[in-house]
């Protein structure tokens, strides 16, 4: 079996996985770093959304092997030291209801306000389209990228 | 007690969920977050067919396989468990019931034939595919309206496909009022097949204990005691060593409202295996295997004078129900049926629900579960009949509405409205839409070409689910309130959320009520091993149900309070307050005693009071003696794009009345998840099937849950009108933002196109169907 590295939330972890193996799995079974959900199978409902190397990523499209020597930021990673402002955004502005798609609805939020720290309220619903929430008609999400924005700029 | 001494107030305040930040932190516990030493994976085969006999099952290749524990197959899994439970059974009803692995004649596309069991989920999909089913494919029957023409049986020993009719009101005044009325508006409404899709999958991880005998179910459900009860007779463990488990649940909407058979499956492997096996679903799976909700057709015929009085009202529906039902199917059209005569004055109305079977997936409740349907019939029926007697649609729903001094309020159907003031939202509703300037501003832009609609909607729902008399298992709720020795505060309570926030809710009212701070209130829900009692999360009753139990506890637990002050103070119960947390002598308010205090009094006992047991803990069961009925006003603006059939919704207004308010935060949440559910409906969502029941629309690929750039921001409003049957007032929320929205949608495409001649589209509003319908208003086809 194929031996891979990769660091995740700036810690390194070795593994001997399947080819196969989606890197999903690698995070949730092996390395038990649940908060990335699965939600769907065709890489519509972004609820495994994690950011590898710089650029919002489905996890369940993405084979543990490709991630070889890759850097990952999961949520788990995110608020490590006190929550970070997108995860303040979506408290405040009760941004979730069940939860299961928030994980990975926050890192894409993350990742567009790194590439665009003052999204229109156009892009960040365009930003996150990649993300399906079923409860809370994302109206309070687009709220919590706002305030995101606000309080990083 | 002084003004300063007062704790926060904390009901009706915008708190801040105390879900949140374990979620937002991924520190959440959903049931596949559970990983259990030794936990197996159980993957099902299923049928591809609609309706086909099982002429073959071959498992010996995937028995063999690598990693496989046990292989489940139809006839040891019919000789081992009781059938998948159905609750809703009414009179004269066919219920063909089925277990959870069919052998002799598959039914649906989706159907569990056979279920591994392997050490790991990708060993146990590897030994699925070795699997050999070998099937005799049958004509199968997927329009309901051919079902009942004598098209094929989907179950040949029923010798037909109608499962029952129900009907309701008085058909023969009925009759009489809309044959002779002035005006009779006739239309067939389709309200469309809906999948209900929660992000998480429903998923299920079964632990039989062989020491103990005890069977612990974590389930992604919304009802976990009566999951207990149900999977304790269908897996046949004793209900007394059944616990269940609804951790963390990544949304429901009714679909986890019901007993699955992978429930059942991973209950009897667990059992047989004596290890923990995991069922998770796959999206795929989700589309085929969980229930849907709607599809019903409706032909509606609403009589009126010229005047816009109503006279009559009277409906045929024909509900597809798919073929079986589920734990409630056969009762979610007959929620339609209760509320046909919506917020209006209808003098004679009678309804008749034929339910049908097809070779399609169950239907049950899905997030407004037979109300929207029946708000849609009506609101389209009011604007059909605006449009034939040249009326604004505004001024015709004024006209027939149920006064607010009007209530309670007997309806034809039977029930009671609580109370309502409709005038008041709708008010409120053209305010904000500005609906005279709009008006003017619409005919200005169609001299340019430019078609603007404005649709409405004003609706009433059923809540508070409710009188146990009208559901199959109860319909009460228990809560337990137990102050803990130090004055901490533990609340229990058998509503199990999935994202409606009672955890923090239910904090407040019991922070705000014993005096403590919020952070010294713990709520506890979803686990049967530590709340006694409960009925479950639907049908908008978590507050106005599980709520009043709490506050019947509370209620309690300021009495027992009062007795353990009087008896320290030396003075009569009666001549205490309880206010915030103090009890005080009513006549010297200086003379107070603390609730840390009471409780150290009551579980050290040393000196009881007379009759008093120790211990400052109380549990209660609330039997609702009413539903409530929340309302409101939904309103819609449109522009249609007659070149592409695009609808691009410019706005969308809510006002709703949900009776008083404990967290303004939580009720915008759930109105604007229920808002998008419900334009998701008229806009997007679809199950499609084709003649063979295949589901065409069977993947996030084929089937639209709306994106964030495919829904505006809300404009949201209330008024308050509180309700009788229950102390706190409230009425409930969750699925309003259905109810109301998806008429207003379709009712402001119509408006939008009426100048071309259009008068009715149907549901969903795809661009072809846009098209189609100018196309044959200016008559011609395309």
């Amino acid at each position: 079996m194929p031996e891979i590295s990769v660091t995740v939330n700036g810690v390194k972890h070795q593994e001997e996985v399947e080819p196969r193996l989606l890197l999903v799995h690698l995070l949730r079974e092996r390395l038990r770093l649940t908060g990335t959900h699965v939600g769907c199978d065709t890489s519509q409902c972004g609820a495994c959304t994690i950011v590898l190397d710089g650029k919002s990523v489905k996890s369940c499209t993405v084979l543990a092997v490709q991630a070889d020597g890759s850097e990952l930021l999961t949520i788990e990673g995110l608020g490590k030291d006190g929550l970070h402002p997108v995860q303040q955004g979506f408290w405040d502005q009760h941004g979730l209801q069940c939860g299961y798609c928030t994980p990975g609805m926050i890192m894409a939020a993350y990742q567009l306000l790194q590439d665009d720290s003052d999204p229109s309220e156009e892009a960040i619903r365009h930003g996150l389209r990649g993300n399906l929430c079923r409860c809370t008609g994302y109206q309070n999400i687009v709220r919590a990228v706002q305030q995101a924005a606000r309080t990083t700029s | 007690m002084t003004t300063q001494e007062r704790p926060p107030k904390l009901i009706g305040e915008p708190i801040k969920r105390r879900e949140d930040p374990r979620l937002i932190t991924g520190q959440g516990s959903y049931v596949d977050d559970l990983q259990p030493l030794g936990t197996l994976h159980l993957v099902i085969v299923r049928s591809p067919y609609a309706h086909a006999r099982v002429t073959g099952i071959d498992v010996s290749a995937a028995r063999n396989a690598p990693g496989v524990v046990a292989v489940l197959t139809p006839d040891d899994v019919q000789q081992s468990t009781e059938p998948v439970p159905v609750a809703a059974q009414l009179e004269g009803m066919h219920m063909p019931l089925r277990h959870a692995l069919t052998g002799g004649v598959v039914k649906f596309v989706g159907e569990p034939v056979v279920a591994i069991v392997a050490e790991d989920r990708y060993l146990a999909a590897d030994a699925a595919e070795l699997v050999e089913v070998e099937y005799e494919e049958l004509p199968a029957v997927i329009d309901p309206e051919q079902a009942l023409e004598g098209g094929p049986l989907v179950h040949d020993d029923l010798g037909t496909n109608l499962c029952v009719v129900s009907p309701i009101g008085d058909a023969e005044a009925a009759a009489r009022a809309v044959e002779g009325a002035e005006v009779v508006i006739k239309q067939r409404l389709m309200n469309q097949r809906l999948i209900p899709n929660p992000i998480e999958p429903r998923a299920v991880l079964a632990h039989y204990e062989p020491g103990p005998g005890t069977l612990t179910v974590w389930s992604s459900t919304q009802i976990p005691h009566l999951l207990k009860t149900l999977l304790s007779a269908c897996a046949r463990v004793p209900e007394q060593l059944v616990r269940v488990v609804a951790p963390d649940v990544g949304g429901g909407f009714g679909c986890k409202l019901n007993v699955y058979p992978e429930e059942i499956l991973a209950a009897l492997a667990s059992r047989r295996l004596e290890r923990p096996v995991k069922f998770v679903e796959t999206r795929q799976e989700n589309y085929v295997a969980t229930i849907h909700g709607r599809d019903l057709i409706g032909h509606v015929e609403l009589g009126a004078k010229r005047d816009g009085t109503i006279v009559g009202y009277r409906i045929k529906i024909i509900a597809d129900i798919g073929a079986y039902q589920h734990l409630l199917t056969a009762a979610i059209p007959t929620l339609t049926a209760l509320m046909l005569q919506g917020v209006y004055k209808i003098p004679a109305l009678s309804g008749e629900i034929v339910e049908v079977f097809t070779n399609k997936t169950p239907t049950d409740a899905y997030r407004g579960a037979g109300r929207p349907e029946a708000t849609y019939y009506l609101e389209r029926c009011m604007d059909l009949l605006a449009a034939e007697l040249g009326m604004d649609p505004v001024e015709l729903r004024r006209k027939n509405f149920i006064g607010a001094s009007e209530f309670p309020f007997d309806t034809q159907t039977g029930l009671v409205y609580d109370s309502g003031d409709y005038e008041a939202a709708l008010d409120k509703a053209l305010a904000i839409v500005d609906y005279d300037d709009f008006r003017k501003e619409q005919t200005r832009l169609q001299e340019e070409g430019r078609y603007l609609g404005v649709g409405f909607s004003t609706y009433v729902e059923i809540c508070g689910v409710g009188p146990s008399s009208a559901l199959p298992a109860g319909g009460w709720e228990a809560g337990t309130v137990r102050v803990e020795r130090t004055g901490k505060v533990t609340v229990l309570t058998g509503v199990s959320p999935h994202g409606q926030g009672e955890e923090t809710s239910f904090a407040q009212i019991a922070a705000e009520r014993l005096g403590v701070g919020i952070e010294d209130v713990t709520v506890i829900h979803g686990d049967t091993a530590q709340v006694s009692a409960g009925i479950g999360t639907f049908g908008s009753r978590s507050l106005a149900v599980g709520g009043t139990a709490l506050v019947m506890s509370l209620d309690k637990i300021e009495a027992k309070a009062k007795r353990f002050a009087a008896h320290a103070m030396e003075v009569q119960a009666d001549d205490l307050e309880f206010e915030a947390g103090q009890v005080y002598v009513k006549d010297a308010p200086e003379k107070t005693i603390s609730l840390p205090e009471i409780a150290t009094l009551a579980y050290n006992a040393v000196d009881l009071p007379p009759d008093t047991e120790p211990g400052l803990e109380a549990t209660s069961y609330y039997e609702p003696g009413n539903f409530t009925f929340p309302f409101g006003t939904h309103v819609a603006v449109v522009e249609v794009d007659t070149e592409s059939g695009v609808i691009d919704l410019q706005r969308f207004i809510s006002v709703d009345d949900c009776g008083n308010i404990i967290n303004p935060l939580i009720v915008e949440g759930q109105i604007h998840g229920g808002l998008a559910q419900g334009i998701a409906q008229a806009l997007y969502e679809e199950a499609v099937y084709d003649a063979n029941g295949q589901l065409l629309s069977g993947s996030l690929m084929d089937y639209a849950v709306p994106r964030a750039d495919q829904l505006p921001s809300f404009e949201l409003a209330t008024t308050v009108t509180p309700t009788g049957v229950n102390p706190l007032g409230a009425k409930g929320v969750g699925e309003a933002g259905t109810i109301g929205s998806t008429p207003a949608i379709v009712n402001a495409v119509v408006d939008a196109l009426s100048p071309l001649g259009v008068q009715h589209i149907e549901m969903m509003l795809r661009p072809e169907r846009v098209l189609d319908a100018i196309q044959t208003a200016k008559g011609g086809a395309r």
